[in-house]
This record gives C-alpha cells, structure tokens and sequence, in this order.
C-alpha cells in the first residue's frame, strides 16, 4: 500500500533524480540564463512555479480526464502557468523579463514540465505532487544557480552584485561565453559520475 | 535588428551566427538524446526542417490575422502550442496516404518534434523579431537547416569519440558536453562575418 505523505518524493529530485545531472532534462534553459546568477534564480523561480501549479492541477484532475486526450490537456495546463508567470514578470520585474527572452515561454515544452505531469502528477495525490514539483524545482534551481556561481564567477569576476577577485582580475571570458557552458556542465556530470561511482565501490 | 537585413543575411545569421542549438542553446534534448546515431540525426534534422517551415509560416499567420486583430496576444504561447501539435498531426496523415516512403523515414521523428522546442521557438522568435511573412520563411529555412548541420556535424564527431579512450568519470554524456563546447567555440568565430 502507497504511503499517503511520501517524504521520499521530495528528496529524490534533489539529488538521486535530480532532473538535470541524472535524467539530461530540461537543458535549454539551464545552459542558456547560467550566466549571471540574478537570471538564473529568477528563472529556478519561475521554473519551480510553473511546475507547482502544473502538478497542482494536474493531479487534482488526473481522475477525469479520459488518458486519449491527457498529453493535450496537460499541455494547456502548462501553457496557463506559463502565461501567467509571464504576464507577471512581465509587470512586476521586466528586466529579469527581458534577460530570459524566448525561455520563459519555452518553459511549456520542457522536459521536465511535461515529464513530472506524465510520470509522477497524473499518477499520485496532490499533496505528493507538489512535493515532487518543489524537490525537482529546487533540484534544477540549484544546479543552475550552481554553474551561475561558476560561470559569472570565472568569467565576469562577479557574484551577482559581489566582486570577487578585486579590480586587476583579467576575466575568464570563456565563461560567460556559449562554449563555456557545455564546458562546466560536462565537468558537473563527470564530478558527479565520480561521486556516484566511489559511493557504489564502498 | 533582424528584420532590416536583406535576405541572404537572415538566412547566415540564423543559419551559422546564431545556430539554433551551439549559440542560442535551443532545442538541446533531442541534440544530445540522438546525436549518438549519424541515421536518428540525418532523420529528426529533416523531419525538423520540414515540419519547422510550415509550422512557423502557420503560426505567424496566426498571429497576425487571429490573435492582433482580437488582441488576444497573452493567448500566444497556448495557441502556437496548439497549432504546432495539430499541424504535426495532420502532417503525418497526409505524408502517410500521399508519400509512404517519406513517412517510413520520418515517421517515427514526427510525434518527437512537438516538444522539440526549436520548432516552438523559431514561432516565437520570428514574431520577436518583427519579420513580414517572406523574411520569416527565409528565417525558419535558417534555423532548421542550422538545426541538421550542427547535429550531423556532432553526430559524425561522437561516432569517433566513442573509440577513443576516455577517462571513466567523463565516458558517455560528460565527453559529449565537451565535445559540444569546442564545436560551439568553432561556431563562435561565425560572430565575426557581420554584427548581429
């Protein structure tokens, strides 16, 4: 029998499932706004609003709609939340609006999005859903913020509004640049790999 | 912007300048989920470019005679969703009564390419930029014909990558990564043929 609370449900997306590292989901915007880090916890933000609202309703309505029509349905939902957060944006905050461009509505055919209301909303309670939409929200949150704190860093000298290595500090443009990128995700996989494979060897 | 340059400029800007997948980073799920097989690539690189023209011609249509006249533009996002997925359908209908030979080499890519975010993004982006019908058509070529090159480019390179002796942590996806930055640092010296 299906334990009602499932704390597991929250933890796994931090790190055991995290969306990012583990599952390859949901990159675009990870490689795209991970250079500066203002953008990047804007965008875990609204990544992790949209998610929460989308499971909400989602497993709220799992029970009646027919599973022909349930990618299309659920893809409305999505698209709703998208909206939203970008109409808010929008008004409250237009400069984070414009940083993130074309990937805040792209958030609709994310992976992620779309994978968590597939796999684990349409098949769970809400209470649980929302807990899988906050720990995989918080999961791809702090893998981008992660390789904002690297990128921005290296590249720029900076840490939002911190500087960091002083005033002579010759910036490591690469960076902040597109191949700099793929470059610190790959090696956050490889150290990751390596973490879970000296774990298993144990 | 964009929308002032002559035609052949809008195709090389989207088409090397601002590669779809090694620039703007779109579109990267399926670069790495099928760039291991030099046949998947060829096939979703095509099926992109064909669904990817039409689907932008008809979402900017869209736009422009429904949702502007009826200023209903907060409604963009759902509805280019919504016409992408139904011209995806229909598309496989047709291409299966009218050409089953086409069908059997796409097929199987088309039902992928609705949540194939270039697809969803060129739609946007094409509106972003204010571009008249023919500049947009020009642009979608672009995009998707960036689209198959640098996947078929990748393609060919993990092919080699995979018989090269790597260390254990960096085997698989991590070696891609990397792989994927030189190719974007190559694409990069694109910047310099024109600004923007």
């Amino acid at each position: 029998m299906k334990k009602l609370v499932n704390w597991q449900s929250f933890s796994d997306g931090l790190w055991k499932e995290n969306p990012v590292l583990t599952l390859m989901l949901g990159l675009c915007p990870l490689l795209a706004i991970s250079s500066s880090v203002t953008d990047s916890l804007g965008m875990g933000v609204a990544f992790t609003f949209v998610l929460f609202g989308s499971n909400l309703i989602i497993s709220a309505i799992r029970r009646w709609v027919p599973s022909q029509v349930r990618i299309p349905v659920f893809i409305v939902v999505i698209a709703t939340f998208v909206t939203i957060t970008d109409y808010t944006l929008a008004a409250f905050l237009p400069e984070l609006k414009r940083n993130l461009g074309v990937f805040l509505p792209l958030i609709v055919v994310n992976c992620i999005v779309l994978g968590r209301a597939e796999a684990f909303a349409a098949r769970n309670n809400v209470f649980n859903s929302l807990l899988d939409a906050l720990g995989m929200g918080l999961g791809f949150t702090l893998v981008i913020v992660l390789m904002a704190i690297i990128r921005e860093g290296l590249g720029n000298g900076t840490i939002g509004p911190l500087t960091l290595f002083g005033k002579n500090y010759k910036p490591f443009l690469i960076m902040i640049l597109p191949p700099g990128a793929f470059l610190v995700l790959g090696f956050l996989i490889a150290l990751k790999n390596n973490l879970a494979g000296r774990r298993n060897r144990c | 912007m964009l929308n002032q340059l002559n035609l052949g400029l809008i195709f090389l800007s989207a088409f090397l300048v601002n590669n779809i997948l090694l620039i703007k980073f779109i579109a990267l799920c399926s670069f790495f989920g099928l760039s291991n097989s030099l046949a998947a690539s060829l096939g979703m690189g095509l099926a992109v470019m064909f669904v990817m023209v039409m689907s932008s011609s008809v979402s900017w249509a869209v736009y422009h005679y429904l949702l502007l006249p009826l200023h209903l533009e907060y409604l963009r996002t759902t509805a280019f969703i919504l016409t992408i997925a139904s011209l995806v359908q229909f598309e496989e209908i047709i291409l299966r009564k009218k050409s089953p030979a086409l069908y059997r080499a796409l097929g199987i890519y088309l039902p992928l390419i609705t949540t194939n975010c270039a697809i969803l993004a060129a739609a946007f982006l094409g509106i972003d930029y204010q571009l008249n019908f023919l500049q947009n058509l020009v642009y979608s070529l672009g995009v998707s014909g960036g689209y198959c090159l640098a996947i078929l480019l990748f393609a060919g390179l993990r092919e080699r990558v995979d018989s090269a002796p790597v260390p254990p942590s960096f085997q698989g996806v991590p070696i891609a990564f990397i792989t994927a930055s030189l190719m974007s640092l190559a694409f990069l010296g694109f910047k310099g043929l024109f600004k923007l």
